[in-house]
């Protein structure tokens, strides 16, 4: 090339001044870029995060979609409790403590006193956060005639979906610090609710003043809460861009701005993260994973999510509803084999419904391990003979819990083969696939379960409960006035480590009685730049950016 | 000359008022309600409008408010964000001009220089290298450049970043909607950094724009000056004993000119959709992507003022080059004999 060059520019004169002042117009940006970043090194600060979609709202109040908890939840907003994202439990959020009555119905919350909400170029506060703003924010979902109610023609999905307006009696001010919550009926995962990406705590005043104002809708879009990060520009379908509040009620490290560059492809926004162009990325996928560890600078980070993959049989239907012959069946599978084969090892071997960053979880489960011969012992004791045939229902669509549900169940077929037993997979579309669980036609499920909060009641009584059974999603069909005791009175004690024996019990009472195998707790990824630090993945809901900063003050590596 | 810029000045008459019946007749093909697909809302803030969806107005009434709307800047609302569309095209319209104008810069930079160097050696070596290298950019998909420009320069290389007009980090007041007359005029601090990151912006999208041009440019200049170079009057003039210079600057130049600015007014219509369909890749924040955008999201108000407004642009843009070029170049009036 650079011969042909030559010869050109040596017969030519004319042609290598053409081709150097091309040369400089193609180069010339970057040379200079590089001189000014080393001379200068003033580019703005801050962190982009690409995320995958627009949100419908900036309020989590009125979507459970993550796209709209991601930008809001913990960055608009904060609620009055929080979950610790490394154990699960709650702590202080705008609540700085709490009492619970020794009936369990009345929780007296004290709120943190000299709490700023966010001055912008829309509203500026007048005063602190206070018991007025708690209650404006509840009675908002609770209250049909609240001013707020129907704005924007807002369901609160959140609350509609676990019945919470029924479930709250009353709240009341007690003084300007401090507010009570009776409900009709005890209710340990209460405090969990409130500690949920949706619980947010919206500003009274400037309620009032979009009142006054005449333009209430404008409470969920230009957005005034107490949360790290304040509402700045949104433009759809480009970006969102959110500054800090310096007057934020902890003490962390905020970003100098934080923008959410609205990338839908997961390819694309995997390319900007490999430019530099993105510091984090939503939604990685699965297939890229691999690429992007092999980049040095790419962290992926992995952590076990809060979701459960299993193998649930029919305990309505005989033989199923032996649990010797449950027990015998699991010990036929190698739970292993799964997680490389299905999982790509990308998810942690499941010991019992609820993962391991679950404060609820017990090391000493009695759980059951791969023995075929075993297996076959216990199967014949039972008296299933050889050549029995069962069913495996296989759902026929890709959850983070079981990302190929088909392929397990060719892989247990091959295993309820060893000992004998002749398998066949069975499924349908998703609709009629789940028609058909709840009248109970499969013999055996593989499916699975994603938690909507940290509370470990979100695994046990919608998974096994008796009362499960009606509203779909006990796909063991498995009523158990024991079990069903336990968990519920579980739910009736506040004292975490008293739940966690209880249950430990129920856990022991799973693996005894086998009405399902957990198979795998798939993990979350979270893929960054390596010059990001403090972002961690938070398994009980939504992104944070309190304490994410970039250690490099670069635009990016051109 | 007169009659010229009359004649030129009703043909765009004419094919405007074609373009705002095409698209007042779109809405009325859009599923739904015709009033709902040209306004986007209920809420009707002028005169024109309420005229409009008056219940006593015949359909060539409800033409003349539709067009007294639009003149007004009364183009109806977005179906998805529920704003005005006025306001959201005007800020995405100069990020599309901005594209395409130094995409024409930098392809007439090149192409009609190179074009001269290609006539002047008209079937020697050198033309014959242009020529075949021209005709294979002048081949390649729009698309796949862009992408490739991608995948080797900003994934490969890393050297220039691959979407926006500018890092999200810098906060540029909106003023003009130029990137980087609006950097200039803000006074953010760190003008030069941001001014030298819009430029990384730039280059590979005006790049993939500019390559197809430049080889149309290169080719047509290429044709025109072997074309004078045959003429009479230069084989007169070297027989004269004029040099060579002289020759060039005093016949070759003007006359191999004169054809160019036809091509440039044809190119105008595969530009602009170049544009649009780099604005996609390189998620440039312009009227193709948005457009785009509004296809996917079926959002009939803003796919009907966007495909008026972009026909428009193009119709304005070619219709003033075409009368250019014939008010410099009486040869190309066809009538010009007939009439005396």
């Amino acid at each position: 090339m650079s011969v042909l060059l030559d010869r050109l520019t040596s017969v030519y004169p004319p042609l290598a001044f053409l081709l150097s002042a091309l040369l400089m117009l193609s180069l010339g940006g970057c040379t200079d870029a590089k001189i000014d970043s080393s001379i200068s090194g003033k580019a703005p600060a801050g962190v982009i995060y690409c995320s995958e979609s627009n949100p419908s709202y900036f309020n989590p109040q009125l979507d459970t979609s993550s796209t709209t908890a991601d930008v809001s939840a913990h960055q608009i907003y904060s609620r009055l409790l929080e979950f610790d994202p490394n154990t699960g439990r709650i702590q202080p959020g705008l609540a700085s403590s709490w009492l619970v009555s020794d009936d369990g119905l009345t929780y007296t919350f004290q709120l943190r006193r000299n709490v700023k909400f966010h001055n912008t170029s829309y509203f500026t506060p007048t005063r602190n956060f206070n018991a007025d703003d708690v209650i404006f924010s509840f009675q908002r979902w609770l209250d049909d005639d609240h001013p707020y109610h129907d704005v924007n023609n807002a369901t609160y999905p959140y609350f509609s979906s676990l019945n919470l307006s029924k479930t709250i009696a009353s709240i009341d001010r007690i003084n300007g610090y401090r507010i009570e919550i009776k409900l009709f009926e005890r209710d340990s995962s209460f405090l969990a609710n409130l500690a949920t990406d949706f619980a947010v705590i919206l500003s009274q005043q400037y309620g009032e003043y979009l009142l006054v104002n005449q333009q209430p809708e404008n409470i969920d879009f230009y957005p005034i809460g107490t949360g790290p990060f304040r509402f700045d520009e949104y433009r759809k379908n480009q970006f969102i861009r959110l500054l800090p509040h310096l007057e934020y009620w902890k003490d962390v490290d905020l970003a100098d701005q934080l923008i959410y560059d609205i990338t839908p492809s997961s390819s694309i926004r995997f390319a900007k993260l490999r430019t530099g162009e993105c510091d984090s990325i939503a939604y990685p996928s699965q297939a890229e994973i691999t690429i992007m560890q092999a980049d040095p600078n790419i962290v992926v980070q992995e952590a076990p999510g809060l979701n459960v993959g299993f193998w649930a049989f029919n305990t309505a239907k005989a033989p199923f509803d032996r649990a010797d012959v449950r027990r015998g069946l699991a010990l036929a599978i190698d739970k292993n084999s799964i997680l490389d084969a299905v999982y790509f090892n990308s998810a942690s071997r499941a010991r019992s419904l609820i993962p391991p960053s679950s404060w609820a979880y017990n090391t000493d489960i009695k759980e059951i391990n791969y023995n075929p011969m075993r297996a076959r012992e216990l199967l014949d004791k039972a008296g299933i003979p050889k050549g029995f045939r069962m069913t495996i229902w296989a759902m026929p669509v890709v959850r983070a819990y079981n990302p190929d549900a088909e392929r397990m169940a060719q892989l247990i077929k091959s295993y309820l083969a060893a000992v004998d037993i002749d398998a066949t997979i069975v499924t349908y579309d998703w609709n009629t696939f789940r028609d058909k669980l709840s009248q109970g036609e499969h013999d055996s499920v593989l499916i699975g379960w994603s938690a909507d909060n940290g509370d470990p009641d979100n695994f046990y009584r919608p998974l096994l409960s008796c009362d499960a059974i009606p509203s779909g999603t006990n796909r063991a069909m498995w009523c158990n006035p024991e079990f069903d005791a336990l968990v519920n009175s579980a739910i009736k004690i506040s004292d975490e480590d008293k739940r966690a024996i209880l249950y430990a019990k129920a856990n022991n009472m799973i693996a005894q009685e086998m009405p399902l195998l957990p198979i795998a707790h798939a993990n979350r990824y979270q893929v960054k730049n390596a010059a990001l630090q403090g972002l961690t993945i938070n398994p009980y809901g939504s992104i944070r950016f309190e304490g994410v900063i970039k250690t490099l003050p670069e635009v990016q590596r051109p | 000359m007169i009659t010229t810029l009359i004649r030129y000045f009703n043909l765009t008459f004419l094919t405007l008022l074609i373009l705002v019946m095409l698209s007042f007749g779109l809405a009325h093909f859009f599923p739904g309600d015709p009033l709902t697909n040209l306004l986007g809302t209920d809420i009707l803030p002028s005169q024109p409008l309420l005229m409009m969806t008056s219940q006593q107005t015949n359909i060539f009434m409800q033409f003349w408010y539709y067009v007294q709307a639009l003149l007004a800047g009364e183009w109806g609302v977005s179906f998805a964000t529920g704003k005005p569309l006025y306001q959201d095209i005007m800020r995405l319209l100069p990020a599309t001009l901005e594209l395409s104008v130094y995409a024409v810069t930098v392809a007439l930079l090149f192409g009609i220089p190179l074009g001269f160097l290609a006539g002047m050696n008209y079937h020697k070596k050198i033309d014959n290298i242009f020529m075949s290298s021209s005709m294979i950019m002048y081949s390649f998909p729009v698309f796949w450049l862009a992408l490739l420009l991608i995948l080797l320069i900003s994934l490969q290389a890393q050297w220039l970043p691959m979407s926006g007009r500018l890092s999200l980090l810098f906060n540029v007041p909106h003023y003009s909607g130029f990137i980087l007359v609006d950097i200039l005029v803000s006074d953010i601090e760190n003008k030069r950094f941001a001014f030298n990151n819009a430029l990384q912006h730039l280059i590979l999208p005006t790049l993939s724009v500019a390559f197809i041009a430049f080889a149309v440019f290169l080719r047509t200049t290429r044709r025109a000056v072997a074309d004078v170079y045959q003429a009479q009057y230069i084989k007169s003039a070297q027989t004269r004993g004029l040099p060579a210079t002289t020759i060039f600057f005093r016949h070759v130049l003007r006359n191999a000119l004169l054809p160019v600015l036809p091509i440039l007014a044809v190119q105008i219509s595969t530009l602009v959709t170049n544009v649009m369909i780099v604005e996609t890749i390189f998620s440039w924040p312009g009227i193709g992507d948005w457009l785009i955008q509004a296809i996917y999201e079926r959002d009939y108000p803003a796919i009907r003022t966007g495909m008026l407004l972009v026909s428009v642009v193009v119709v304005i843009i070619t219709m003033s080059l075409e009368c250019i070029s014939q008010l410099i170049d009486p040869t190309r009036d066809r009538f010009a004999y007939a009439r005396r």
